[in-house]
């Protein structure tokens, strides 16, 4: 899916940032206004703030994948990975306080060193990303059940929890601020700061172009695993928070690197690498959270969100796609 | 990566046969060792029954990948193949045919739009098809619970269960359905336009391929080769099962059969022979474990390391031709 393909004029390479946001931010607008007339309650701050801290996991694993996807890879593990993170944490710590900050430090390193492995797999051994990170998947998924028999043992502390749970209360104006969103707000901007640096700029080179990023001197190998690790970390900070929430359970991740590779899709991100900004990758993922709660307003039934899900995405890829070739 | 070799096919295919052969020796020997047989009827039998279900997928899920595409709806094609299948038999024989010309057309309409988006609305296939994968889902987790419908004796009767010395009908549909898309891709135009299109599109729309209409062809194949899957599904369950494809995974585990039978993901290089191999080492290894008592999870991680170290493999030995 992506080799080295001489695709269009290698001359793109001095524009690195080709927008792409607005689009995701006028069907951000749409749906904020169609959720503002069913539910106005929904704008105001106090349920916006926890809105944005619930959707943080989502749109920090949607930054993950951005990197991985502009570098012209991707990482179907993510999901898993935040399966394994949540079940390892509740049974490493077993409730017990004191074993909290460690376990946070080992889940870090652990999603760090996940990425490493797809990384490394991927660009010493030429196995293509698609395989590398599915067999992951199967790994860390089958690996989970295998160490905890079947059933998630142990338990998270509530220190551990506080992270996807509390937040600050009776903050000015805002209500309540949930550490989340804290952490979000911190994680994106220091994804943006890393976008804008030279590190950034070489990822997108090497997924608009590997040869000529190659040739330029870039050694596209470590550029490309170091995007796979900041995705392993994504998904540890993800695993803390979506732990903290919503609790242990098999089910903790499954789906989410679809999910995020839909959001990174939606917010104007080429797969193949190369094209899209990071901000647009965590649009789209709040996008497509506010979604689900437009879909929760106006009562569509669980069962029938995917559907909506799907034609919604495949309508904005195509509308996309279609305007940008026409042009 | 060259762009156009002359056969596509021969090269990468016995590569996954060694490591079948390979495979079912040590199995047969370590299971010998453990106090078992790895090849009485029983276990051969349902080995194939494994690889007849995950096969015919997988030689569709071929055609695609050779173009340069992939489908990722093909779980939820079977899941729906199989009620339309069961609810349109409703437990009665003379609906066999009708029923399985509508799961054919059924699935037909799916590949169709799955390939009508990735080429006319130029979706990435990845998209698209996860795309149409959840629009199905929807359609199926609204509608249905659990089990509907109840598929006809006399089909549960020869496909499900009929079975030719160790060989069950199931697989023999394998082989015939194989070989028509072996004969297509090696045969005719279609297929050296297909192997074509996923070397280069570009050199192939300028050599006068029509591109779009060779691609749509492809997925619409793939399709019906996933409503095939569910009809034999339906046939061995008794009845349409909603979530049958999605709790075997046959996206994923489809896609890593082919990749494992040598043909490239980017496309362009590979073939359905290949494909069965790579089915085949895959039912293998699960009644090899099976037969060894190995726990369900140990074998998908043992799954997972051989998917990649098997890719590992031939990516290295592309590296030393090019070399």
């Amino acid at each position: 899916m992506q080799t080295v393909q001489p695709r269009s004029l290698p001359l793109r390479l001095p524009r690195v940032r080709p927008g792409g946001v607005l689009p995701i931010l006028a069907i951000l607008a749409v749906l904020l206004v169609l959720v503002g007339i069913r539910q106005p309650d929904f704008l105001a701050p106090q349920s916006l703030m926890s809105f944005l801290g619930r959707s943080a996991p989502i749109i920090l694993l949607a930054a993950g994948q951005y990197f991985v996807i502009v570098s012209g890879e991707f990482d179907l593990s993510v999901g898993s990975l935040v399966t394994a993170q949540v079940v390892v944490a509740a049974r490493l710590i077993d409730s017990d306080p004191a074993r909290t900050w460690p376990v946070v430090l080992l889940l870090l390193a652990f999603g760090a060193l996940v990425g490493l492995v797809n990384g490394l797999i991927t660009t010493r051994l030429r196995v293509p990303s698609f395989i590398t990170t599915l067999g992951m998947f199967l790994i860390l998924v089958g690996a989970v059940y295998l160490w905890s028999d079947g059933a998630p043992k142990g338990g998270l502390s509530e220190e551990f929890r506080r992270f996807g749970r509390r937040a600050f209360e009776d903050v000015p104006v805002l209500g309540r601020v949930p550490y989340a969103l804290l952490v979000l707000v911190v994680l994106a901007v220091a994804a943006v700061l890393l976008m804008r640096s030279d590190f950034g700029r070489t990822l997108v080179a090497v997924g608009d172009n590997p040869r000529t990023a190659e040739l330029s001197g870039v050694r596209v190998w470590r550029t490309r695993t170091f995007a796979f690790i900041l995705s392993g970390l994504a998904a540890a900070v993800a695993a803390i928070l979506l732990g903290g929430y919503s609790g242990v359970s098999f089910q903790a991740g499954a789906g989410l690197e679809f999910g995020a590779i839909t959001a990174v899709v939606l917010g104007g991100v080429a797969l193949g690498g190369g094209r899209g900004a990071v901000v647009g990758a965590m649009l789209g993922a709040l996008t497509l959270e506010l979604l689900f709660a437009l879909m929760n307003f106006y009562g569509v039934s669980g069962a029938l969100r995917s559907t909506v899900q799907g034609g919604i995405i495949l309508l904005a890829v195509a509308v996309s796609a279609t305007r940008s070739s026409s042009r | 990566m060259s762009a156009l070799s002359l056969s596509p096919a021969r090269r990468s295919v016995p590569g996954v046969f060694v490591a079948l052969t390979l495979t079912l020796t040590i199995g047969w020997l370590v299971v010998l060792l453990d106090g078992g047989q790895l090849f009485n009827q029983s276990t051969t039998v349902s080995l194939l029954h494994v690889a007849a279900g995950l096969g015919l997928v997988a030689v569709g899920q071929t055609l695609v990948i050779l173009g340069g595409s992939l489908d990722l709806s093909v779980a939820y094609v079977i899941s729906l193949s199989t009620l339309v299948a069961a609810e349109t038999m409703n437990g009665s024989d003379g609906a066999v045919l009708p029923a399985i010309g509508l799961v054919l057309v059924v699935s037909a309409g799916v590949g169709l739009l799955n390939g009508l988006l990735v080429t006319r609305f130029r979706v990435n296939a990845f998209i698209a098809t996860l795309g149409v994968g959840l629009l199905l889902k929807g359609y199926l987790d609204n509608g249905y619970d659990g089990p509907a419908g109840t598929t006809a004796p006399s089909l549960v009767q020869a496909l499900g269960y009929q079975r030719v010395g160790p060989v069950p009908v199931s697989f023999l549909l394998l082989i015939a359905v194989t070989a028509a898309a072996w004969f297509a891709l090696s045969r005719t135009r279609f297929g050296h336009h297909l192997v074509a299109v996923g070397g280069d599109p570009e050199v192939a729309r300028l050599s006068g391929v029509r591109n779009d209409r060779v691609l749509v062809t492809a997925h619409v194949l793939c399709s019906m080769c996933a409503g095939l899957a569910g009809i034999y599904l339906a046939s061995r369950l008794g009845s349409g099962a909603p979530r049958v494809g999605t709790e075997g995974l046959y996206d994923l585990e489809s896609i890593a059969a082919v990749v494992i039978g040598g043909t490239a993901l980017a496309g362009g290089r590979g073939g359905v022979i290949g494909t069965v191999g790579g089915v085949l080492l895959l039912a293998s290894i699960d009644a090899i474990f099976n037969q060894l008592e190995v726990d369900a999870f140990f074998k998908q991680v043992i799954r997972g390391v051989i998917i990649i170290a098997a890719v590992a493999v031939y990516a290295r030995r592309a590296m030393r031709k090019a070399a």
